[in-house]
């Protein structure tokens, strides 16, 4: 393109002022929002803003009448205007901003501010706070185009020239899939001489099930969504169906108002399904932590700012967070809109600390119907054991006489304990009858309890320990695991510094397995696998009965010490212990009776409540030896239901309590201060939003109101973020901040038409995302003179495209696409490719090991990657993937070292370079010159030009000399990977086009879309 | 004393030299200057406003929230009252850990102190070594934070903020000045674990550039397996065939350069060539054979196992090659049990280790140019735990610190009696960040990066302040 030197000094002249106020604007007015909001939002409003506790002198600059009342503008006269007296002061006390905020206005900004007075002071509704309007367009003209072209004619800039065909197809694919195109399908394109060529390749393009996978990508990272906690142990958690969710939401094109209500509130729909609750797991994408000792009002408080910053991020495209302390020192946003946002969330069922639960069953048609088996089973065999009958009524007093003719389990003194300790911060409650109860905010998946008791007078010989089943406990107990289980890896006693000896252990049940034994073996202590458990339902109330080495003499103070840790909440919820002065042996009898069992029993029958009556009743079908093969039967039911629920897949949902959490209003955001006023939900003050009359509005008007026409914000922060997909950079640079500290666009009519035709469209994404792609002004060429790129290099005016590398998932996907290996399978559960041992040593609680995934889940598209917020896969981190312990509306795009070790060493990229240099030899024929333009069209859907092919014609010469003379090591590069390396190749020839493979994929040229 | 700048020119020349069969030719070629100067990380911060009393900060962090009163903050009165009530005036309405809601007793220190130093200064009898050094440090024993978990507390002291996405102060300083480390990240993070199985985990946000640009992250060195992640040449690979390979892609890329005029691929390129020197710079960095006897005896380790004390000596290898940042953490110092015997295994790990760092340094003249700073993320409470142990604690912990400008022997600030709560010249760890920054010669107060429309700083929003009376 040609462009003559004063059109460049002219837009350089232009694009200095329209972006953040830099320089004094040409001639004309100044525009407050433009030219002067920025200034004084920056400088000015830290003190004489919105922010009413920390506002000096009384003084607001925000708002006109204020700041003339106070004199510090006086419209038109620019010597009465204290505001221009106070920037030029001498004296330091006078001089503003004050010396010490280290804030200095620029000649230029002062100037600006000097005219704008003298122009009479005019304010403006902050540009994002107005409803987006649309102008009247020529007609018949590409209104992208349109809105772009004005604008630069205003510039005297000529917009560049289209791309060539090879350059569109590649960009088109990149920006829209994410994958590259095959050669094929370039050929395809290139011969195609119709006219609408083009707009049958976006149809083409947006029909793919690939579509939607890279549209879902940039909004996992605006959510957080990651399959981790984030918080200290960071465990995993179930949450990949939402983005499944994600995925088929973008390829099925639900409409965006749609798209947004199903997730914030999904579940509180009329209609809602198990799909719409699914995608309520986005309330679930926060971070929370199982830490020992955090408190549960700290992280309540931590999960609802969580919360409402991703709505700020998300959504409205307001940084929320400083509202956690104080009121907003540049927008309107005040610390009561910051609670009450949040109180919209106060209903969402969770625990506050500690694992999160595994989440909504979703089950396969074919797993529903091995549920409903399950479930019918369990129901005969219930009615089984249940069934009254003469017979059963003959047996059950019988077994009465039994236990009230023999000598019953009188023997043992109940253990009251004087001193109740958790090693991981559980709480514990006792009753009167030596009963201990884990507290419900016990929170350690893992603890050791520590009880310190006095054992009765006379010789103690055994301990006894009662696991007890509780309505309250998950499965009704007596453990604390999902499944009512608990595994008790070792029982110590101590006396003092000492650790008394045990001759033996036995219980009443053991799991297979689980041994009594093993609760007692030292050297098994620490193994979380070795322990003694119980089947853990009601049905199996248990004991261990422990006999010591030695006698105990009496009244002496013991720490009973039980030490559980396997993890995942296995953890005794229920428990009482008792000692013994019979004479040895201590066993476990077949059977154990509650006090309040011998009761009845010693009541004759007609004097017994019916509720006496029931509970014997029950308890004779729980322990009398004729029921146990339907009692085993029935556990074995139960034990196989809970295995086979727990293998299938589950989601974090949002589930609505009755109840909602009280918010209130933190002072300075400390959650010990509770003396802030309770708020109830509501929609920020500043904004347009209807009237809930005499009800608080819940979850679904949050969302309705964030995709309702008033709303100014949603329409422009969505697609202020969905330009970046397409030109790398907002029309708006700052995604996440529409408000006084962003930057207003300098083509604000562009995106406010955009914000328009969204809306109008119905929200409609592929109607948008189909807008711009057939824009001219998307079809530039990205290169650009020297010149238009010193002028312009962020290319905020759009004289052409841009140049940008990949996202790190697409980095991944391009090179095992073009090598051949991917498996481009849409959805399912995350998977884990090859990661450098002990990547993960400094996770803990418990450690683990990473276990690369085997067979097709190797291949799966960067998308899918396992995302452990705490440390990212190392080559994702490397290419700027966020963490997402945060929301992140944009990525950081940035050109570092380790990016080329990954290309380079990462086995992912070794193996790749492997596959694809097979490839060329199996696929392509010819000259070395003809394959080398074979692997160029591959991976750069063009040939080679000369000089490459002399570089690398050289360097596999070079490696082919090296690898003929040692066999040994072109063995071993072939060995990097899963994948099978073909046989029938010569093994020097294949190691040696392994480098110019990895060339190819090392290129910039390869990881840039242009 | 080599400056830091000759010193990374003779690292240049030392691979020169020592590059033959390690791809000599690629590497000469990528050893040119102009070329090197590419890759070289600059700061933002230009002409530094203050004198710069440091070059490199070296970072001890002690994970797990290391008790003061074992080791740098004497308290016989906790002594007398020892399984006495804690008195209610002390903790009423205080945000506990573990311990919220519970009984609360006092526990004695569980080691005796003893005098060190022409400064006398009392410090715990486990730490004899640190104690020999003692007129080299700076105790400060009323440091005080905000957070009171493992996880968020170090997030504030890394990044003066509990809210993930902040960058770390490693990355804070190596933005504004840059490394003069030209083969090497500029800010280096290695991690070893304690004996005593409380080894908190460490996320890898700590050592994260947050906002600021990738590329003053922090870079984990480590002691198994590729001492930086993905270092290693692929199996079958020579360092040799690796430069003929990062040749190629350069003469390519600079080719298309020649076509398209994007300035990032000359970055590309320097990157390329900045990840093969570090294959070379890397190992040797780890390589300690070179060390003589008696330094390997003066810290007390066995090279490349993984220790405190391994690492220390790398530390004091990587401050020679010109790293602006490196940060030492040592787990399992979070004993809610059994401190008695934990922190005397601590002890073990690091005493003669801080001796050695420091004494080493100081011999080859470059201590006065280095901020060395010990520090946990919070300290432990006065009352007891499950009667031998003692929870987390934020209203007071002890660190110090030694080196360039500040004064040794001095100690700063005091708990209260019974060493609950700091009282006087209460610091923050705002405060320890614009410390740390006005020894690089850094305004802490005009150092910031605009993020969510507020001006950033690694000192916090409100401001810490400089502890000048610490400083020489």
């Amino acid at each position: 393109m040609k462009q003559s030197s004063p059109a460049y000094a002219s837009l350089l002249l232009a694009l200095a002022s329209s972006t953040a106020a830099a320089a004094v604007p040409p001639l004309g007015k100044v525009e407050f929002n433009r030219d002067v909001r920025p200034i004084l939002s920056d400088n000015c409003f830290y003190c004489h803003g919105p922010d009413q506790n920390h506002r000096k002198a009384k003084l607001r600059l925000d708002e006109r009448e204020q700041a003339i009342e106070k004199k510090a503008i006086v419209p038109g006269k620019i010597d009465e205007s204290e505001l221009l007296k106070r920037l030029v002061a001498s004296d330091p006390d006078e001089l503003m901003p004050p010396p010490d905020s280290n804030k200095k206005l620029t000649p230029d900004q002062k100037e600006t501010l000097k005219r704008w007075i003298q122009q009479g002071a005019e304010y403006q509704a902050h540009w994002s706070y107005v409803p987006p309007h649309t102008e009247p367009l020529p007609a018949n003209a590409h209104p992208i185009d349109a809105l772009v072209q004005k604008r630069l004619a205003t510039l005297h800039v000529n917009p560049s020239p289209e791309a060539d065909r090879r350059t569109l197809i590649r960009r088109l694919y990149f920006d829209l899939l994410g994958l590259p195109p095959s050669p094929e399908e370039v050929v395809h394109f290139l011969n195609d001489s119709a006219p609408d060529a083009y707009a049958r390749l976006v149809e083409h393009v947006l029909a793919s099930p690939h579509y939607g996978e890279r549209m879902a990508q940039g909004w996992l990272d605006v959510v957080r969504f990651a399959d981790t906690i984030g918080y200290h142990s960071d465990t995993p958690r179930n949450v990949w169906p939402y983005r499944d969710w994600v995925i088929n939401a973008f390829n099925s094109n639900k409409p965006f108002d749609r798209f947004t209500i199903e997730q914030i509130a999904g579940d509180l729909l009329p209609d809602a399904t198990p799909d719409t609750r699914v995608a309520s797991a986005f309330n679930r994408l926060i971070l929370s932590t199982e830490e020992g000792g955090a408190q549960p009002k700290d992280y309540e408080l931590r999960m609802l700012t969580d919360r409402v910053r991703a709505i700020g991020a998300a959504w409205l495209g307001q940084t929320t967070g400083c509202a956690q302390c104080h009121d907003h020192k540049f927008d309107p946003f005040t610390a009561r809109d910051f609670y009450s946002l949040g109180a919209f969330f106060a209903d969402i069922k969770e625990p506050i600390i500690g694992k999160r639960e595994e989440g909504m069953l979703l089950p396969s048609p074919q797993e529903t119907e091995r549920l409903a088996a399950f479930a019918e089973r369990e129901k005969n065999m219930r009615a089984d054991l249940e069934a009254d009958s003469p017979e059963r009524r003959e047996q059950q007093k019988r077994w009465e006489q039994s236990l009230s003719s023999g000598p019953v389990d009188v023997a043992w003194s109940r253990l009251q304990p004087i001193k109740l300790y958790g090693d991981r911060g559980s709480k514990f409650t006792q009753n009167e009858e030596g009963v201990i109860s884990v507290a419900v905010e016990g929170n350690a998946a893992s603890d050791t309890y520590f009880v310190t008791v006095k054992t009765p007078p006379g010789l103690t010989t055994g301990l006894k320990l009662e696991a007890i089943s509780a309505d309250t406990l998950p499965q009704k107990g007596p453990g604390r695991s999902q499944n009512g289980t608990f595994i008790l890896n070792q029982f110590s006693v101590k006396d003092g510094d000492k650790t008394l000896k045990i001759a033996e252990a036995t219980a009443t049940h053991e799991q297979k397995g689980f041994s009594a034994k093993l609760a007692v073996d030292p050297k098994s202590a620490n193994d979380p696998k070795k322990g003694w458990a119980t089947l853990g339902n009601e049905l199996r109330d248990a004991a261990l009965y422990v006999e010591l080495e030695k006698p105990i003499e009496g009244e002496r103070t013991l720490t009973i010490v039980l030490r559980q840790v396997a993890g995942d909440n296995q953890t005794l919820g229920k428990f009482r212990l008792s000692a013994t002065t019979a004479p040895t042996p201590v066993r476990a009898p077949g059977v154990q009776f509650p006090p309040e069992i011998l009761k009845t029993i010693a009541l004759p029958e007609e004097k017994r409540s019916a509720g006496q009556q029931a509970t014997l009743a029950k308890h004779f079908r729980a322990v009398a030896p004729e029921f146990a093969p339907t009692r085993t039967a029935l556990a074995d039911t139960l034990t196989a239901k809970a295995e086979f629920e727990k293998s299938l897949t589950h989601c974090l949902v949002s589930v609505s309590a009755e109840t909602k959490r009280t918010v209130r209003i933190f002072p300075r955001g400390n959650f010990l201060d509770e003396s802030g006023e309770v708020v109830k939900a509501a929609l920020p003050h500043y904004l347009p939003q209807p009237k809930f009359e005499s009800r608080e509005p819940n979850r679904l008007d949050l969302a309705q109101w964030l995709v309702s026409k008033e709303n100014p914000l949603t329409a422009r922060t969505v697609m202020n973020r969905l330009w970046k997909q397409f030109f790398g950079i907002g029309l708006s640079k700052v995604l996440d901040d529409l408000g006084a500290q962003g930057e207003p666009p300098p083509n604000a009519a562009l995106l406010d038409w955009l914000a328009c035709e969204f809306m109008d469209s119905g929200w409609d994404m592929k109607h948008m995302v189909r807008r711009i792609v057939t824009s001219a002004t998307y079809k530039q060429v990205s290169s650009a003179s020297p010149q238009l790129l010193s002028n312009d290099p962020d290319n905020r005016e759009l004289a052409r495209q841009s140049a940008f590398r990949i996202d790190a998932e697409l980095v991944r996907d391009n090179a095992l696409s073009v090598a051949g290996l991917l498996v481009p399978n849409v959805g399912g559960p995350s998977a884990k490719p090859y990661q450098p041992e002990r990547y993960w040593e400094n996770l803990n609680f418990p450690s683990r090991e990473y276990a690369a995934d085997k067979g097709d889940n190797q291949y799966r598209r960067g998308l899918y990657t396992w995302w452990q917020r705490s440390f990212l896969h190392p080559s994702m981190l490397a290419f700027d993937a966020p963490s997402r312990e945060e929301c992140c509306a944009e990525r950081t795009r940035s050109n570092i070292p380790q990016q080329a070790l990954v290309l380079l060493n990462d086995p992912t990229y070794v193996e790749a370079a492997r596959a694809f240099a097979a490839k060329i030899l199996s696929e392509s024929t010819g000259s070395t010159e003809d394959r080398l333009h074979w692997a160029f069209q591959r991976a750069l859907q063009r040939n080679a030009r000369p000089e490459e092919l002399t570089t690398l014609q050289a360097l596999l010469q070079k490696h082919l000399t090296a690898y003929r003379a040692d066999l040994n090591s072109a063995e071993a590069l072939l060995q990097t990977g899963q994948a099978p390396a073909p046989t029938n190749l010569d093994k020097p020839e294949l190691a040696a086009w392994i480098h110019v493979a990895r060339v190819l994929l090392n290129l910039h040229e390869t990881i840039t879309r242009a | 004393m080599t400056s830091a700048f000759s010193s990374a020119y003779n690292r240049r020349a030392f691979l020169g030299k020592t590059s033959q069969g390690l791809g000599a030719v690629a590497l000469a070629s990528l050893l040119t200057p102009s070329r090197v100067n590419a890759a070289a990380t600059k700061g933002v911060l230009g002409t530094l406003p203050l004198p710069q009393k440091v070059k490199r900060v070296i970072w001890l962090s002690m994970a797990g929230g290391p008790s003061h009163l074992e080791t740098f903050d004497p308290k016989p009165k906790l002594a007398e009252m020892h399984g006495q009530p804690m008195p209610e005036s002390f903790t009423k309405g205080q945000q506990l850990a573990q311990l919220q809601g519970q009984k609360l007793t006092c526990f004695a220190p569980q080691h005796p102190f003893e005098k060190f130093g022409k400064s006398q200064t009392e410090i715990c009898a486990l730490f004899p070594h640190i104690g020999s050094v003692m007129d080299e440090i700076c105790l400060i024993r009323s440091m005080t934070t905000d957070a009171i978990n493992h996880d968020p507390a170090h997030m504030f002291m890394n990044t003066g903020s509990q809210i993930a996405g902040r960058p770390s102060m490693g990355a804070w300083v190596t933005y504004g000045l840059g490394s003069e480390a030209s083969d090497l990240p500029g800010f280096v993070v290695l991690t070893s674990l304690g004996k005593g199985g409380q080894n908190q985990p460490i996320a890898a946000r700590q050592w994260s550039s947050g906002f600021l640009p990738s590329r003053y992250q922090g870079v984990q060195l480590r002691s198994k397996g590729d001492p930086v992640l993905y270092l290693g040449t692929p199996q079958g690979i020579s360092l040799e065939q690796q430069g003929s390979d990062i040749d190629a892609i350069n003469a390519l890329n600079r080719h298309h350069s020649h076509l398209v005029n994007d300035p990032e691929i000359a970055t590309r390129i320097a990157q390329y060539e900045m990840a093969f020197q570090m294959q070379a710079s890397v190992p040797e960095l780890m390589n300690v054979t070179g060390e003589t006897a008696s330094t390997l005896e003066l810290y007390g380790c066995t090279p490349g196992d993984g220790s405190f004390a391994a690492n220390c000596l790398l530390a004091r290898r990587l401050a020679e090659r010109g790293v602006r940042f490196i940060q030492l953490y040592h787990k399992d110092w979070d004993h809610h049990g059994g401190i008695k015997e934990g922190v005397a295994l601590k002890a073990q790990e690091i005493d003669r280790a801080c001796m050695a760092l420091i004494t080493d340094l100081k011999q080859r003249g470059m201590l006065e140019s280095t901020l060395i700073v010990w520090a946990g993320e919070f300290g432990r409470t006065p009352m007891s735990q499950g009667g031998s142990g003692r929870d987390h604690h934020n209203k007071a912990m002890s660190v110090w610190m030694a080196g360039g400008g500040v004064r040794g022997g001095l100690v700063y600030g005091a708990t209260d009696e019974l060493g609950y709560a700091a009282v006087e010249n209460v610091t923050t760890v705002h405060d320890l960040h614009a410390t740390m920054l006005q020894q690089l010669g850094i305004q802490h107060e005009s150092f910031t990066v605009k993020f969510q429309g507020l001006d950033a700083k690694l000192s916090g929003v409100e401001g810490g302040k400089v502890l000048k009376n610490i400083l020489i």
